[in-house]
């Protein structure tokens, strides 16, 4: 451990705002890109939903027509 | 070795295979990334001349690394499907252009940011810093040319055209700190392969740097894995084993995307 503490951790030796922003923006754009691919994933789920059903709809208007 | 991929150029092959591949480059990846930025910010020493600012490198380099590796692969899927004709291979192009942009955006942003407390400046317009500038507008070129058209896969073939001819721009960007004077410094690493030369930086913080390296291509590969699934299920979305996998999908899609 090259630090003595959290404070000093934080700190980085007075470069702290240049370090964390730069970890920090780095992970946010990797967990922004994992949770868009997770929320298209769901939005594809709906669709296909939707298209089922609108298929059975049809089936059942053909089967009953 | 033609026999043996030409079964990918089905979406159901490709969507299986990735399914497979996901979790071997998620979680090694995940778990790299742990140790690395660990390892890196609190482990290895500071810097003689830079002290702490220089912790930067345990993204920044990464980043570099792969925003470039990530666009000679997605180069050569353009390169598979303009020759075969493959629709799999352009829609890898278009996995992979976001996440490649991604890692350009983070190279450049963290290089501002070690800019400025080193060199005094958040931005020069030196030949690396140009040039990789020119690699994130050649990403967002591909990806803008694959939706500017109606057909898409009029699309596909332009987006994959200008994935290949900017190829140009990689042995650029390595070699622009040995052709011009730039402020931005020579390389440490990778003139090892590229010059048969031992690494310029101190073992106790080229460790945590490799390992960083692996971590970063697992979590790259990993989004364009999941990117990739989903276009694939996109454009099949009528299809039986598409619609069977969405279907299914809830109670297994939590961990495996």
């Amino acid at each position: 451990m090259q630090f003595d503490s959290w404070s000093a951790f934080i700190a980085m030796g007075g470069y702290g705002v240049y370090v964390w922003s730069a970890f920090f923006v780095t992970f946010l754009c990797f967990g922004l890109l994992a949770l868009e691919a997770v929320w298209r994933r769901t939005k594809l789920r709906d669709e296909a939903r939707k298209q089922q059903a609108r298929q059975q709809r049809i089936e059942k208007a053909k089967r009953e027509s | 070795m033609w026999r043996w991929l030409h079964p990918y150029a089905k979406s159901e092959a490709t969507f299986a295979l990735n399914q497979k591949l996901l979790p071997w480059f998620l979680i090694p990846g995940l778990l790299l990334t742990l140790v690395g930025v660990i390892w890196g910010l609190a482990y290895a020493p500071p810097d003689y001349q830079q002290g702490e600012s220089y912790r930067i490198i345990f993204v920044h380099v990464p980043a570099a690394i792969w925003s470039m590796g990530f666009y000679v692969s997605m180069a050569i899927a353009g390169l598979i499907a303009l020759v075969w004709q493959i629709r799999t291979a352009e829609q890898a192009v278009l996995a992979i252009a976001p996440v490649g942009a991604v890692l350009t955006f983070i190279s450049l942003f963290t290089g501002a940011v070690w800019g400025q407390p080193m060199w005094g400046t958040w931005w020069v317009w030196d030949a690396r810093l140009t040039s990789q500038l020119i690699l994130l507008f050649l990403y967002l070129g591909v990806m803008a040319l694959y939706v500017a058209f109606e057909d898409e896969r009029a699309g596909g073939k332009a987006a994959s055209i200008l994935a290949l001819v900017g190829v140009i721009n990689i042995p650029i960007i390595h070699y622009s700190v040995y052709w011009w004077n730039t402020l931005h410094q020579q390389s440490t690493i990778t003139k090892v392969i590229t010059r048969f030369e031992s690494p310029s930086i101190a073992p106790e913080m080229l460790w945590p740097l490799v390992v960083n390296i692996f971590a970063f291509m697992g979590l790259a590969a990993a989004l364009i894995i999941m990117r990739l699934n989903n276009e694939l299920l996109r454009r099949e979305i009528h299809r039986p084993w598409a619609q069977k996998i969405l279907n299914t999908g809830d109670k297994e899609n939590s961990d495996a995307v």
